[in-house]
């Protein structure tokens, strides 16, 4: 007699069609590949930015040079800056008028549902192709409030030039790590946001950066200041069609969060599998402020992705929530730093990681209590979740207590998806495989539910794709 | 058509790890039947209840599984739920980030009678007062936080929304209070309303037993059916307990 068999559904590569084409390139300026200091003088020269940024660029690249890459994170041997082109130009103008975007440039924005976004729920939008900004548009009744979002370039020669160089890479510097003094050297295109005293942004901004062309890094730099009282949400969006060689991103993101200013940054980065993302972010929030990081990796080949916030100023918050989805070929290295630098200050850091079809998923958390942060409290928590036994999770959280009267806690678990609940799913009519991405769904939800709704279901959508199978 | 509803023929498990647990077991249940399968703890009776749902936690060594006429013994859980069998759960799985609500409404969409918005919330909200539920319930996490009893009733509650053609209950009323206990025999009460519907109740509360029309009593005792009879076998067994099913086994297996 045979055994009963059950059914069990191998679950495919995810369909990545919704980011996963490319356009040809046309009429695009690229530079040779590889770094040497002539690339970074041309694309200097290219940006007639003043003397400053080039003197900043020089140094940055010498730092560069004497610095290692990391040698405690996924391996990223096989990315060799020498096959990556630095700067790619696209054809165009930047624009604050779609159709003046050229017709292959709006198509892409257009299939990522961002003109569409922008008519309904953004205050602004910016958008990046490849190493420079095509479209940056700010709506009349935020830009009336005294609100900037434009074009980080194009701020550098305008009245705002002064507190851009006050502020651009003071908090990451170029000595961070290896990467981020790549991106002092090369650093191209992203936004500028300087919200005043007590000006609340209703409806969120957005920023895209898609990267088209194969074999090319992307640089963005994003900085964003709110002066006291001021209220932001940011949203950042980032996706790449795949291609056979290796792309990357080493952009940075620098927020500074005023007294009693509360800025919110999601995230949602899709890069595709070919994308080594070796981001840098950093907030530093004053007196009272609030800082709120909400970020869901999926893309990239290889991630280092840990935005770090400084609480500063007494009473302080930061709240982080993310998610991260390693599926096959993928090893997503992620999580969170927090400096707890002033008394009474308190973060809450909330991750999930799911890991599938030999996908490596590791949370990695640094929580720094310094000497004179009395009374602070922080709490982390991370779930891992392997959908598989050919997946890993691992979790690293650090802590650095150097004060006796705080409060500091800690929890963590990794486990796999239990038998008897897809048994249970399953004996109420639900397939294999709709049992599992309910129990996926059901594991991610109190995370996705912080996202921007349109990204909160494109999250469920990727789940869906990701665990759909082969059945029938 | 013939009016067997669940057929089960010279039908063994066994665990993953091949130690026996279920020994050739026969048993029928016709349309319109309620059955009771009692037995001493460890006597196999979950393996069975939940192995008529192709538990991938055991295998079948021996025999067959016919429902309505169709050999289901090589169907997946998921199917033979399809077909119109259902396990209410002895002890209902924590399903945390799913509302009961979305959950309710996908099972009655991949059922053999998917409702229409309208036709699903007005059924719902009819049993959710037969069984004395709070709306409060749909929007909480699927069983996450429950207590016994609330898990108890929202098996009820699934029960009743996919309306099944064979309900298998296991140990459906333990752990609850009278009250509680009364509502799940209105739930049953309204199961049973469908004569083309079977029951097979696993359980040992005579309060609930002594309250319903029982058509046939099975005694579960090692693996073993050992014994079959009316509901006469109930007070048997509230009086004497099993000990003289287990001699029997016992010198079975001698």
């Amino acid at each position: 007699m045979p055994e009963v068999l059950t059914k069990t559904a191998p679950i495919t590569e995810i369909n990545r069609s919704l980011y996963d084409f490319t356009k040809a390139e046309k009429d695009v300026e690229k530079l040779s590949s590889g770094l040497t200091e002539e690339i970074v003088r041309q694309i200097s020269a290219k940006k007639n930015e003043p003397a400053w940024m080039l003197e900043h660029r020089l140094k940055s690249l010498q730092t560069y040079n004497e610095l290692h890459i990391p040698n405690w994170g996924p391996d990223i041997s096989e990315l060799n800056i020498d096959n990556i082109v630095t700067y790619v130009r696209p054809n165009t103008k930047l624009s604050a008028n779609w159709d003046e975007v050229p017709e292959d440039i709006k198509d892409t924005f257009d299939r990522l549902g961002i003109p569409e976004a922008e008519k309904k729920a953004l205050g602004g939008v910016g958008a990046q192709y490849d190493s420079e900004l095509v479209y940056h548009n700010l709506q009349k009744s935020v830009a009336k409030k005294g609100v900037i979002y434009s074009g980080i370039e194009e701020a550098l020669s305008g009245p705002f030039a002064e507190m851009i160089r006050k502020h651009f890479m003071r908090l990451v510097p170029a000595s961070d790590h290896k990467f981020a003094a790549l991106h002092g050297a090369v650093w191209s295109g992203g936004s500028f946001v300087y919200v005043p005293p007590y000006v609340k942004v209703e409806i969120p901004l957005q920023s895209y950066f898609r990267l088209n062309s194969p074999g090319a890094g992307q640089f963005e730099h994003t900085l964003i200041i709110l002066d006291k009282g001021a209220d932001l949400h940011f949203i950042e969006g980032c996706s790449a069609p795949k291609y056979n060689v290796a792309n990357l991103h080493a952009g940075c993101v620098e927020l500074f969060v005023g007294e009693n200013a509360h800025l919110r940054y999601s995230t949602i980065e899709n890069w595709s599998k070919n994308m080594y993302n070796l981001n840098t972010k950093r907030a530093k929030v004053e007196k009272n402020g609030i800082m709120e990081w909400v970020s869901g990796s999926f893309g990239s080949h290889t991630s280092y992705l840990y935005p770090m916030t400084i609480l500063n100023g007494e009473y302080a918050k930061s709240e982080f929530t993310g998610i991260t989805f390693a599926g096959e070929g993928q090893n997503l290295d992620t999580g969170t730093k927090i400096l707890h630098n002033a008394p009474h200050t308190s973060s809450v850091v909330n991750t999930k990681s799911l890991s599938k079809s030999g996908g490596i998923s590791t949370f990695r958390s640094a929580v720094t209590i310094t000497e004179n942060a009395h009374k602070s409290k922080a709490s982390v928590s991370c779930q891992s979740l392997m959908l598989d036994d050919k997946s890993r999770s691992d979790t690293i959280p650090v802590m650095d207590v150097r004060c006796d009267d705080v409060n500091v806690g800690h929890e963590a678990s990794i486990g796999r998806i239990d038998d008897d609940a897809v048994f249970y799913l399953m004996s109420r009519g639900l397939s294999e495989n709709e049992a599992k991405t309910l129990i996926v769904n059901g594991f991610a939800n109190p995370i996705s539910k912080e996202l921007p709704l349109e990204y909160a279901v494109e999250m469920n959508n990727l789940i869906r794709l990701e665990m759909e199978g082969g059945i029938g | 058509m013939s009016e067997k509803l669940l057929e089960v023929n010279n039908y063994s498990v066994a665990s993953t790890d091949d130690i026996a647990i279920l020994k050739n077991l026969n048993l029928t249940i016709n349309k319109g039947e309620t059955h009771v399968l009692m037995g001493p703890n460890g006597a196999g009776k979950s393996t069975f209840g939940s192995s008529l749902l192709a538990n991938p936690a055991y295998k079948t060594t021996h025999g067959h599984i016919l429902f309505e006429d169709e050999d289901i013994t090589a169907l997946a859980t998921d199917k033979r739920a399809k077909k119109g069998i259902f396990l209410s759960f002895q002890n209902p799985v924590e399903i945390p980030g799913i509302s009961l609500y979305s959950f309710l409404r996908s099972a009655v969409k991949n059922s053999a009678v998917p409702l229409t918005n309208k036709q699903f919330r007005e059924k719902l909200n009819s049993i959710l007062t037969i069984l004395d539920l709070k709306k409060e319930y749909l929007e909480r996490d699927l069983n996450v936080g429950f207590s016994g009893g609330e898990r108890k009733k929202v098996e009820m509650l699934q029960l009743l929304m996919l309306s099944p053609q064979l309900a298998i209950l296991d140990e459906t009323d333990s752990g609850l209070d009278v009250d509680a206990v009364n509502i799940m025999l209105k739930g049953i009460n309204e199961f049973q309303q469908d004569k083309e519907k079977g029951m097979l109740i696993i359980s040992h509360n005579m309060h609930i037993l002594n309250k319903l029309n029982i058509d046939k009593v099975h005694i579960l005792v090692k693996g073993n059916i050992i014994a079959e009879g009316g509901s006469e076998l109930i007070n048997e067994i509230n009086e004497h307990g099993f000990s003289r099913f287990e001699i029997q086994v016992g010198d079975k297996n001698a």
